[in-house]
């Protein structure tokens, strides 16, 4: 099995690599992780993951400039798909950031700021517990888990039904969202541990229903 | 009168600092079971499993040589650890905070530099997003209450207030402020909290408390009285006088929300 990270020059991608290769480890899959800025690998690969950091909108152009945008809406549409952190904002349909800014629009709804109130501290940054519904990506993880988050916006889907887990902070946010064959994420699984890497591992092992 | 306060969910995190010299750890290591005391990769690991949020690596080599090592060790701490790195120590521009990005640093602190030219700080957030910019602040307590930015580890002053500068690199987009009280470091007495409590009162971006911790008291004092989100040691953790576990749970014993919930099964 190849597990394929996209590479459009934006995200921490030796983090994610190293994760992942960890979790393959312990997932005990006999898989290949690459990293790769070629279209063909990336449609010929079993699972793709689709990591991002810093501004949606930068992250969204760079996206369209390194023409990974089709391999990416295929990838979405077609098989075991991970975003993580702006790689799952970019999914959404808009963004606040750098005066509004458009994503590829996969997922209906928003992309807003954390509003700095009272004792909350913009950006969001560190280990927060995560609460999750029933997703094989979050087995054998338990509820209250801490990941580790970085950023200062949040998404806001339109259809509830996508979120598979919140988290507190300054009232209730949108820490994963998902359906049939994809999956995604605001806090940086490769970076969060042992929880982190459970996640990987379970992305890995996942072999979602085709919808 | 009560005073609504909201407080964060987010775990106080707990940073064990490595100070590097080409390529060694600089204060020494005693720790069980660590085959090369002065090796920062087997201990970063080691922190990692021990249950650190976090590990921040300072490069203090004062040559231009080592800087190539310097990155070879940043990529493989990266490569072997799970938890955020900050890395630090002789980033002088955009470029250096690239580099060390691309060898696997989440986020990379910027001292000295940022001082001679703020702009830097907006420069590093606007190609890299602030989360990933720490701006290193060195204070010194020039008179009662008030604190003066000193660079080359404490010995040159530069005539700024550490408060107005702080509050100017949070505007510039700097990620969060690594303070470390230069009358504090390496007394073992504890951070300096008044500075502390004047630094996190000042901006809203996230406050990494260092310099002066002797005891695990002194964490707990800096997350109490000192407002910090994350609290940094060094030497207490290197020579074994007190585990990652052991400040964890005197943290929590104290109230103040900790990660403790790894290693369950």
């Amino acid at each position: 099995m190849q597990i394929a990270i996209v590479d459009y020059g934006r995200g921490n991608l030796h983090s994610v690599h190293s994760g992942l290769e960890k979790a393959v480890e312990l997932s005990g899959v006999d898989a290949k992780v690459v990293l790769t800025s070629d279209p063909e690998v990336i449609a010929a690969a079993d699972k793709v993951v689709f990591p991002g950091v810093g501004a949606m909108g930068d992250c969204y152009q760079q996206l369209l400039n390194s023409n990974l945008d089709t391999a990416v809406r295929e990838a979405f549409k077609s098989k075991p798909f991970l975003g993580v952190c702006v790689g799952m904002q970019v999914l959404f349909e808009t963004g606040e950031e750098n005066g509004g800014s458009d994503g590829l629009g996969f997922v209906k709804g928003k992309v807003v700021k954390f509003a700095a109130e009272q004792g909350l501290k913009v950006p969001h940054m560190g280990w927060n517990e995560v609460f999750h519904n029933d997703h094989p990506l979050f087995e054998g993880i338990p509820q209250a888990a801490r990941f580790y988050f970085v950023h200062s916006y949040k998404v806001q889907p339109a259809d509830i039904a996508v979120q598979q887990a919140h988290c507190e902070y300054g009232g209730q946010f949108t820490a994963a969202v998902g359906a049939d064959n994809w999956f995604a994420t605001q806090f940086h699984p490769e970076k969060s541990h042992q929880w982190g890497l459970k996640l990987l591992s379970n992305f890995v092992k996942w072999n979602p229903a085709k919808s | 009168m009560s005073e609504t306060i909201k407080i964060s969910p987010l775990a106080t995190r707990l940073i064990p600092c490595l100070d590097v010299d080409r390529g060694r750890v600089v204060k020494g290591v005693n720790f069980v079971g660590i085959r090369d005391a002065g090796d920062p990769i087997e201990i970063a690991v080691r922190y990692d499993q021990e249950g650190a949020d976090e590990i921040c690596f300072l490069d203090i080599t004062a040559s231009h040589e080592s800087r190539a090592t310097l990155l070879d060790t940043v990529e493989e701490i990266a490569r072997r650890i799970f938890i955020p790195l900050t890395v630090g120590g002789g980033v002088r521009e955009v470029a250096d905070v690239r580099r060390l990005l691309n060898a696997g640093a989440d986020k990379v602190a910027i001292n000295t530099a940022a001082v001679m030219n703020p702009n830097l700080v907006k420069e590093a957030s606007e190609a890299f997003g602030s989360q990933c910019i720490v701006v290193a602040i060195d204070p010194k307590e020039v008179a009662p209450g008030k604190w003066e930015i000193f660079t080359h580890g404490g010995r040159k002053a530069t005539g700024i207030d550490a408060i107005e500068y702080a509050k100017k690199v949070a505007a510039l987009g700097a990620g969060e402020i690594l303070l470390t009280s230069m009358d504090r470091d390496g007394t073992k007495s504890g951070f300096d909290l008044k500075l502390t409590k004047a630094i996190t009162e000042s901006v809203s971006i996230p406050v990494i408390a260092s310099g002066g911790v002797g005891n695990l008291q002194h964490l707990v004092d800096g997350v109490k009285v000192g407002g910090a989100d994350a609290v940094l040691a060094a030497s207490i953790f290197h020579f074994g006088e007190y585990s990652i576990a052991q400040a964890k749970s005197v943290l929590a014993e104290n109230g103040i929300t900790v990660r403790d919930d790894f290693n369950q099964k």
